[in-house]
């Protein structure tokens, strides 16, 4: 997994609440076998007319935010289905991290074992952001995962809370299987009084 | 004495391996079902690590989201929807997994035959690469629906990294009034905590409404937990799940029977246990509810109108609302009785077990019985959850009655519930769906999808338009 330490970008606005996981990504971009190439699925209903076009009144359409690797969205983003294609989806296309007041709880998880940074802001720190980023190509907004801040372009500093679990994970790139490995004594041994406590099992 | 635990608190207990400092936990799995859409890349990841299947024993496979639900002698035309199949069989056959494979009698949605078959047992863990995964909650199994990373962690360690989510209780009193479904009830439950109303929880479901729905029932409304948020829905195991569980021929046998039901007989919440949120709703309040948007949250009594954005003071919920009207195609004030429908579906994880089909088909029998059939307008579906659902529906005449009423009897699998396979709507579409999300685009681009329970997909499907089945007789 690549690590995520600072990224400065222009950030894309998306001021719908309960942006669930199939406007991300519909399930007919789903039938691939692989964790690459999703990008071009990315809110497809959205970003595509019926006939195939690009929609210019969509966000990521429209020049100034060509390059957006920063998504500052409405409440509950990523409700929905657990596919975790949706992730896939926005790292592919270039999004690496996504600003909202709150995240569905699979979402959440599946983001970042992709090493995509989810920051929950409050509110009004939510509404300032959006206000900076409807401002486009000129400015850019900064994330620095070490210092849990999030710098806006006239210099106002946001601070986020994250755990220091999946904090430690993202600044290192760790993956978890290589991490859970480690404990196989105790799974082991789990697994054996486990056993006996309920046989039929 | 240690302090009263919930159900939740106490299934965890019993499966955490160990905690670290900052509240990290990793937990068992004792149970996990596979897919053939969020696992190849999952099992690509073990190959390339070099990695095993750990336990082998506790993983059963089964395709369903991409499996034609029509004739299936020919194979699946749709080339990329074949691969994926073809690619669950053969890292099955490489990893030593047992798989119901498509022309096998008890292939069916995952979240339907691991109850049918027993592999859903009371007080365990179990994980699936999909969200509705909640559906085993019905058996007070802690189910969690999960992406394909924690697919491979399982895979290859048998646990899962977790924090502990919260204790919720929604307590449903009371008892439901005739022609009110489970359905019905966790649509007023998403409606009145929202669709996030549960996130960070783990919903336990209680009262005596609940109580008295047979397992069925209490599939369907664990089966939507995620639609409110929740990490997982619960409900304690009693004499109804041992009864439906009985004899099943993955649920233990003879004397492993009899000590795996006294453990299960403990598991409950304590008197006095902790909730960190607690909402009551009285059953005899709830109507047949159906939705008018596209969040499973905007949900009226059949006996409303759709909702006008005008009397809504926050922004961000008009907007929603604005949105959400515009894409249904739908102007405020009109009764929902008076909403045509194209397309009725019955299927999905939520609604294609016997005892919903059983309920759609007396619909579809008072229907023959006053000498009146599918709406001519009206393209409606049955799919059955399972092969074996669709063989004992089969048996209790189910088909004919559904047949000789004008619906489509099909072959089991997802269906219509996600646009995945060849079931689809079309753009502007509308449909009356027993399934779980009317989402943008869920169950085909531009398709417009209200949300309800069998019987009154039947109805509406005779009708022409949503309809309140209460007005049926």
């Amino acid at each position: 997994m690549e690590k995520f330490e600072k990224l400065t970008s222009v950030a894309a606005p998306l001021p719908i609440a309960n942006v669930d996981t199939d406007m991300i990504i519909p399930a007919r971009y789903l039938k691939t076998i692989k964790r690459t190439g999703l990008g071009e699925g990315l809110f497809a209903n959205m970003r595509f007319k019926e006939d195939g076009s690009d929609n210019e009144e969509f966000v990521l359409n429209q020049p100034a935010y060509k390059d957006a690797q920063i998504l500052v969205a409405g409440n509950n983003f990523g409700c929905g289905s657990s596919r975790e294609h949706a992730p896939w989806a926005l790292m592919d296309y270039g999004i690496k991290c996504v600003i909202s007041t709150d995240f569905a709880d699979i979402f959440y998880n599946n983001s970042f074992k992709n090493g995509m940074l989810l920051i929950k802001v409050g509110p009004e720190e939510l509404d300032m952001l959006m206000d900076d980023a409807e401002r486009g190509a000129n400015a850019t907004v900064t994330v620095d995962l070490e210092a849990q801040e999030i710098t806006g372009p006239d210099g106002g500093v946001v601070r986020f809370e994250i755990d220091a679990f999946r904090k430690h994970c993202l600044l290192n790139g760790l993956d978890d299987i290589g991490l859970t490995m480690e404990k196989e004594d105790k799974i082991a041994s789990f697994e054996e009084s486990h056993k006996a406590a309920q046989p039929w099992l | 004495m240690s302090a009263p635990k919930t159900l939740f608190d106490k299934i965890w207990d019993a499966h955490l391996i160990d905690e670290s400092d900052d509240g990290t936990c990793l937990i068992f799995i004792d149970r996990h079902i596979v897919h053939e859409v969020t696992s190849p890349q999952a099992f690509e990841g073990l190959r390339t690590a070099g990695r095993k299947v750990r336990r082998p024993d506790l993983t059963l496979a089964v395709p369903d989201h991409n499996v034609p639900t029509s004739d299936r002698a020919a194979g699946i035309d749709d080339e990329e929807s074949r691969i994926q199949v073809e690619t669950l069989d053969n890292n099955c056959r490489d990893f030593g997994l047992q798989i119901f494979g498509m022309d096998d009698i008890r292939q069916g949605i995952c979240h339907v035959i691991g109850p049918e078959q027993g592999f859903t047992l009371p007080g365990t863990t179990l994980i699936c690469g999909d969200s509705h995964t909640a559906t085993h909650g019905a058996f007070g199994s802690l189910s969690f629906g999960v992406g394909t990373s924690e697919v491979e962690h399982v895979l290859a360690t048998q646990t899962m990294i977790q924090r502990k989510s919260k204790n919720m209780r929604v307590t449903v009193d009371g008892e439901l009034p005739l022609g009110v479904t489970a359905k019905d009830m966790i649509l007023a439950i998403i409606g009145e905590i929202g669709t996030a109303g549960g996130t960070g929880c783990v919903i336990e479901f209680a009262g005596e409404a609940i109580r008295s729905l047979s397992m069925e029932g209490r599939m369907t409304v664990c089966n939507m937990t995620i639609e409110g948020g929740a990490r997982a829905g619960l409900i304690a195991p009693d004499e109804t799940t041992f009864e439906y569980l009985k004899g099943r021929p993955m649920a233990p046998k003879g004397g492993a029977w009899e000590t795996a039901a006294e453990y299960w007989k403990t598991l409950k919440s304590d008197e006095g246990a902790k909730y960190d949120i607690e909402v009551t709703l009285k059953a005899e309040d709830i109507v047949p509810q159906v939705t008018w948007g596209t969040s499973p949250e905007d949900v009226v009594p059949i006996t409303g109108a759709v909702p006008d954005p005008s009397d809504e003071s926050d922004d961000a919920r008009r907007n929603k609302m604005e949105r959400s009207l515009e894409y249904m195609g739908l102007e405020p004030g009109t009764a929902m009785r008076d909403v045509r429908i194209d397309r009725m579906f019955i299927g999905s994880c939520t609604n294609s077990r016997i005892e919903d089909l059983r309920a759609a088909a007396e619909v579809a029998q008072k229907a023959i019985d006053t000498g009146r059939k599918v709406a001519g307008h009206v393209d409606a579906m049955v799919v059955p959850g399972s092969g074996l659902v669709k063989a004992q529906a089969e048996e209790e005449g189910l088909d004919r009655i559904f047949i000789e009423a004008g619906f489509d009897w099909r072959e089991p699998g997802c269906s219509m519930c996600l646009a995945m396979n060849a079931d689809k709507l079309t753009p502007g579409e509308r449909c009356a769906s027993t399934s779980n999300r009317n989402f943008e685009g869920r169950q085909g681009p531009g398709g417009r999808t209200h949300l309800v329970s069998p019987a009154m997909a039947a109805a509406a499907a005779i009708a022409g338009h949503l309809t309140d089945i209460r007005d049926l007789d």
